[in-house]
């Protein structure tokens, strides 16, 4: 999308909301350089008021995610519905979201054809959804397009529970834990999905949580250049829940500093040709 | 990978809808269904296919496969279930180009939660539907129970008597949904084996012409490329939320689906000669049958006369959603006595037409036949000799 596209006419633009008028002159699209997390409050793009509960882990990632595309005025968001969808949905990104734990299916489709209709264009698809969108309902759909060889970068918003529907266990929730439909604590560990993205096709994956901010942001930028040449990728980040953990609203960044000294250390993995192309594109 | 080997895809001129289906001379071939489904879409222009095995429809599959291979179609694979399969069709049609897929019984069930989202995504995807049993004990057989299950998806659907109706429906399919003022998805459903797997004179048109490409910006809903004005979607999203305005929303939403599709019903006009054919419109006893079942009740038809039986009438229906309300009430209004011949257990058809006509008493509940088996016409027969007594 070239920025003549979004940019009104003079006679037009006294009758503009002054939040486009703001995205136009403020906004992250078609900067000479792409924002970073860094640049967050700068612009009021996904930095408004926004649905989610105080103190939620995913709304911050996904702030964070936002703010890092490499190219935010040629990607379009994928999501699922659950917690994700409320802030997606307040972002001027294109964001479709339909039946639960289809993403990786929609992005495999529509990356196919915007190469189709768009080949000289670089279309960033971006698949950014909650544990159980990716590890339960959504498994197979996700571990296909990987093995697929998908140029599709997966982002897994992980706040090892179900919020949304209020509160129950997912494959990503910790032994142990009660939760509804985990009455007496769950039975098995988290799904082991930074593993299989490694054995899967990914040739980018990471696992961060939001108490990294900065890390957030570029692991999600790697994996959207890598995923542009090279193949699928996938982050997975830790974006605690107060509501259903039942921990204070204020307690979310202590939360995700915990599992990241934890179970939920940084760990990075890329293949050589992901190597080089990120290299490559830094140079 | 998308697809570079595009010379014959381009050698092939592109023409509206009109010329390929009314204007452009006709010659006489021999094929079988699932062929007439691959000559239909090597006409399309098609974008994009998605494929997952399933009897009866793999073959049209395979064949689809071999069109992308020879260039006619930009991209091809096969996915890893039904559900995935209709998922990735939204998804490309979202990209704002023109799909096309394919599935049977168990696998339209499978791909179930998709179809409304097509529908109300106002995407207009063809998908053609090889009807086959879904029902325990495991059933491949053919039977056309999957249509009941679609019938308020919001989707159009369309029943094809024979091979020659299926290559017709699906390019009518095309030109329809795409209509502006239309946009929604077509099933292009028929009777699987009976249609797919029989060989059939079909008359095509040259295949050196296909449908003019599909515009996106004709759409209501601008595609997902990023090459439009951004916008944010809603304040507050309408899911979950507990108030009146987003009850409105949705339900205007869902009215506009419906209204979309009665805006469908001049375009089938047009381009399939309308929702319904009749034959002896004044008969005293009426056939409303779809698919194979037509074919069964001509034969019925043929045989009576040959017994002396001369009022029996026949009105095969080709739009099931739309469906022909007034059109069958009017074409009906002269039968003391209306038969529905079904290739399912649940006799959806039946009730349809029960409830679009006046003194529904008049229609006898059958001949219904499941699991595999056929239709011989003498159980039509059978069915008007004991209702009339």
């Amino acid at each position: 999308m070239s920025k003549k596209i979004i940019t009104p006419v003079k006679e037009f633009e006294e009758f503009l909301t002054p939040e486009y008028k703001e995205l136009i002159a403020n906004g992250p699209y078609n900067r000479d350089k792409p924002t970073t997390v860094d640049d967050l409050g700068t612009f009021y793009e996904m930095t408004g008021p926004h649905p989610h509960c105080a103190g939620c882990g995913v709304s911050l990632a996904i702030r964070l995610g936002l703010a890092s595309l490499p190219a935010p005025e040629d990607t379009i968001v994928i999501g699922t519905p659950g917690c994700s969808y409320f802030a997606l949905t307040q972002s001027t990104l294109n964001y479709s979201c339909t039946a639960f734990g289809n993403q990786n299916s929609v992005a495999s489709g529509l990356k196919r054809m915007l190469k189709v209709r768009h080949p000289d264009k670089q279309k960033d698809v971006l698949v950014m959804v909650g544990d159980g969108g990716v590890a339960d309902i959504g498994l197979d759909n996700t571990l296909h397009s990987w093995f697929r060889g998908e140029n599709i970068a997966t982002v897994m918003l992980d706040n090892e529970v179900y919020g949304n529907t209020g509160g129950q266990e997912s494959g990503m929730t910790t032994e142990g834990t009660v939760l509804n439909m985990a009455p007496t604590g769950k039975k098995f560990p988290k799904i082991p999905m930074f593993e299989l993205a490694k054995t899967s096709g990914c040739v980018y994956a990471a696992k961060v949580t939001v108490a990294s901010p900065k890390k957030v942001g570029e692991t999600i930028r790697k994996a959207i250049l890598v995923a542009r040449e090279i193949g699928p990728t996938y982050v997975q980040v830790y974006g605690p829940c107060p509501t259903n953990l039942k921990f204070p609203p204020s307690k979310t960044i202590e939360a995700a500093k915990d599992g990241e000294k934890s179970y939920y250390k940084y760990e990075e993995y890329m293949t050589d040709g992901a190597k080089e192309y990120l290299n490559r594109s830094k140079a | 990978m998308s697809n570079t080997n595009t010379d014959i895809h381009t050698a092939q001129k592109p023409v509206s809808a009109d010329e390929m289906l009314h204007s452009a001379a006709r010659s006489r071939t021999f094929i079988t269904g699932s062929e007439a489904v691959a000559e239909a879409v090597k006409r399309a222009n098609v974008d994009m296919a998605i494929a997952y095995p399933i009897t009866p429809q793999s073959e049209s599959m395979h064949l689809t496969g071999d069109l992308y291979a020879q260039g006619y179609i930009g991209d091809y694979y096969r996915a890893e279930n039904e559900f995935a399969v209709m998922a990735a069709i939204h998804g490309a049609s979202l990209g704002g180009g023109r799909v096309f897929t394919a599935t049977s019984g168990p696998g339209t069930l499978r791909a179930m939660e998709m179809f409304p989202v097509w529908a109300g995504s106002r995407q207009p995807i063809v998908c053609a539907f090889m009807c086959r049993g879904v029902a325990l004990p495991p059933s491949i057989q053919p039977e056309t129970i999957e249509m009941a299950f679609l019938l308020d998806t919001g989707m159009i659907m369309f029943h094809a008597e024979n091979a020659q109706d299926y290559f017709d429906f699906i390019l009518a399919g095309y030109a329809i949904a795409e209509q502006p003022e239309v946009h929604l998805p077509v099933g292009v459903f028929a009777d699987g084996f009976f249609v797919t797997h029989t060989r059939e004179v079909v008359m095509l048109p040259p295949d050196d012409i296909k449908l003019n490409v599909y515009d996106p910006t004709f759409a209501p809903i601008p595609p997902f490329d990023m090459e439009h004005v951004p916008m944010r979607m809603v304040r507050d999203p309408l899911l979950n939320k507990s108030n009146f305005v987003s009850y409105a929303a949705s339900a205007s939403w869902h009215q506009e689906v419906l209204a979309a599709a009665e805006r469908a019903r001049k375009h089938i006009n047009h381009y399939m000669g309308g929702l319904i054919e009749v034959e002896n419109p004044d008969a005293d006893v009426m056939i409303i049958a779809s698919g194979t079942a037509v074919s069964q009740s001509r034969e019925a038809i043929r045989a009576m006369k040959d017994e002396g039986i001369n009022d029996v009438g026949l009105i095969k229906v080709k739009s099931v959603r739309p469906f022909p309300e007034k059109e069958i009430e009017q074409a009906t209004a002269k039968a003391s006595l209306i038969i529905v011949p079904e290739f399912n257990v649940g006799g959806w058809l039946s009730r349809e037409v029960k409830a679009s006509i006046d003194n529904n008493k008049r229609v006898a509940p059958g001949p219904r036949v499941f699991g595999g088996a056929s239709m011989p016409s003498e159980i039509i027969i059978g069915e008007i000799k004991k209702y009339r007594q």
